[in-house]
C-alpha cells in the first residue's frame, strides 16, 4: 500500500506554522516514514502530483489567489486541516479588516512616513494578486474538518494531530495543546 | 446527611441557604457552574447567559435564580453545554479577539473558557466590528474591540469605588461601555487603584505598563482550565467543522 498523501500550503499566513511543524524535530523523520509529501513549501513542489490524504492550510484568505489555492486544496484533498490562529480566526492580518482598505494601501503606498512614492501610484499590475476587501478565516470560503488553534499551534499540537488522523483515530487533544496564542 | 433545605444539581443534593443564588449555592458545594458576567462581590447582572441552566425544565441564569428547596437543576448537560459553547462563540465573533497579542491572553475568562469548551474555532461569521480605544489616561486603557459587556467595571465602579465611571450607552448592537457623556477616560476620576480594574475578565480594561509580565506556561489558564474541575470535552477537540 502506498503512503497517504500530505499537502501543505501558507496562505495569509507567516510561516510560523509550518517552522512549528518543523518543530516536530526528529519526529519529521517517522513523519516521513509515515507519509509522502505532495504540493508543500516543505519540498517546494508547485502543484498537486495526486489526490492527497490530509491538506494542511496556515493563513486565512487575503487576496485573490489564496482563494484560489484554498480552493484547490479542498479539491484535492480528502480531510482538510486549518492549522493556527490566521487559517481558524483571520489572525494578524485580519487586524486590517478594521481599517478600510483603500486606506490600509493608501498608508501602505503613499502616506506612510517612510514611503518614497513620487507618483503616487498603487501596485496595480495584473500579475499582482487583488486583495480581497476583508482578510476571511478559511472556514469562511470552503469546508474545513478539523481546526487547530494557535499561534503557531505547539508542534507537539500538530504532530498528535497528524499522527492521530493518519492513524485513523479521532483527534483528541489534552488540555495544556490548545491555545489561541 | 444535615438537615435543612436541599435541592438537586445534575443529580447531586446540594444545601441551600434561602437567600442564595443558583451559583451561589453551587459554589458553596464546590460545584463550578461557567460564568462571564457574575463575580462573587459584585451584585449579580445576568446579562452574559453563560451560566445558562435547567431549573425544573426551564432555562434560567444560576446568577441570578434564587435557589428553592427541591427544585431539580440540570447545569452539566450536553444540551445545556451546547448553548453555552454558542453563547461564547458569539462572543468571540461579535468582538475583535486578537489573542495572540493581547497583555491578557492566559488569563482571559473568556479565552479559558473557550479552552473548557474545546473551542477549536467559532464557526459562525466574524464581525470584525470598528470599535476604538481610549488610551487617554495616563495609566489606564480601555480596548472596546475586547468587552464583552458583562457590567463588571459598571458594577465595581459604582458599588466598590464609589465613583461610577463606567457606564452603558447605546443599545443592541451599538451598545457600548462608557465614561460620563462627552468625555474620555482621562477627565474621569477612575485611578490606577480602582478596584474597577481588577474585575474585568477580559483584556477591554487594562493597567499600562504591567502587561506580558508571567511568561507563558505559568498564566492562569495555561495548564488548568477555568473552574479547576476536571474537563472531560464531550466533542474530540478539533471537532468536525460545519460550515
Amino acid at each position: 500500500m502506498s503512503k497517504p498523501r500530505i499537502a501543505t500550503t501558507s496562505l495569509c499566513g507567516c510561516f510560523g506554522c509550518h517552522m512549528s511543524l518543523l518543530d516536530i524535530d526528529e519526529r519529521i523523520l517517522a513523519l516521513a516514514e509515515l507519509v509522502e509529501f505532495d504540493k508543500s513549501p516543505i519540498n517546494d513542489h508547485k502543484d498537486f502530483t495526486a489526490r492527497c490524504a490530509v491538506g494542511l492550510i496556515e493563513g486565512g484568505c487575503a487576496n485573490a489567489e489564496n482563494v484560489h489555492v484554498l480552493r484547490r486544496f479542498r479539491e484535492q484533498c480528502d480531510v482538510l486541516v486549518s492549522v493556527g490562529d490566521c487559517a481558524t480566526m483571520g489572525g494578524i492580518p485580519a487586524l486590517r479588516n478594521l481599517v478600510p482598505l483603500e486606506e490600509c494601501l493608501r498608508e501602505a503606498y503613499v502616506d506612510g512616513p517612510s514611503v518614497f512614492n513620487p507618483g503616487g501610484r498603487i501596485p496595480d499590475d495584473p500579475e499582482i494578486p487583488m486583495l480581497l476587501d476583508k482578510v476571511y478565516p478559511a472556514q469562511e470560503v470552503v469546508r474545513i474538518d478539523y481546526h487547530i488553534p494557535g499561534c503557531p499551534p505547539s508542534a507537539d499540537t500538530l504532530w498528535k494531530t497528524l499522527t492521530a488522523l493518519l492513524g485513523g483515530t479521532s483527534v483528541e487533544l489534552p488540555y495544556e495543546l490548545i491555545k489561541y496564542d | 446527611m444535615s438537615e435543612g433545605p436541599r435541592f438537586t444539581l445534575d443529580g447531586r443534593e446540594i444545601p441551600l441557604v434561602p437567600g442564595q443564588t443558583v451559583i451561589e449555592a453551587a459554589d458553596a458545594a464546590g460545584i463550578y457552574i461557567p460564568r462571564l458576567c457574575h463575580k462573587p462581590g459584585l451584585e449579580p447582572f445576568g446579562s452574559c447567559r453563560v451560566c445558562t441552566v435547567k431549573a425544573n425544565g426551564r432555562s434560567v441564569a444560576a446568577c441570578t435564580y434564587p435557589a428553592s428547596p427541591g427544585m431539580i437543576v440540570e447545569s452539566d448537560t450536553e444540551e445545556v453545554n451546547a448553548h453555552r459553547k454558542l453563547l461564547l462563540e458569539m462572543l468571540f465573533v461579535e468582538g475583535n479577539h486578537f489573542c495572540m497579542s493581547c497583555e491578557k491572553s492566559g488569563n482571559c475568562e473568556l479565552q479559558a473558557l473557550g479552552y473548557r469548551f474545546a473551542i477549536a474555532a467559532p464557526q459562525l461569521e466574524f464581525q470584525f466590528p470598528v470599535r476604538d480605544v481610549d488610551a487617554s489616561h495616563p495609566d489606564i486603557l480601555i480596548d472596546h474591540n475586547r468587552c464583552i459587556l458583562c457590567s463588571r467595571c459598571v458594577r465595581a465602579s459604582r458599588d466598590l469605588d464609589k465613583k461610577e465611571v463606567f457606564g452603558f450607552v447605546g443599545r443592541g448592537p451599538h451598545k457600548r461601555i462608557a465614561v460620563s457623556s462627552g468625555t474620555r477616560l482621562r477627565d474621569t476620576d477612575a485611578d490606577v487603584t480602582d478596584q474597577a480594574l481588577d474585575v474585568c475578565p477580559v483584556g477591554a480594561l487594562l493597567r499600562k505598563r504591567v502587561g506580558f509580565a508571567v511568561p507563558v506556561g505559568q498564566r492562569l489558564y495555561d495548564k488548568v482550565p477555568i473552574g479547576g474541575a476536571p474537563v472531560v470535552p464531550e466533542a474530540p477537540v478539533a471537532e468536525e467543522g460545519r460550515a
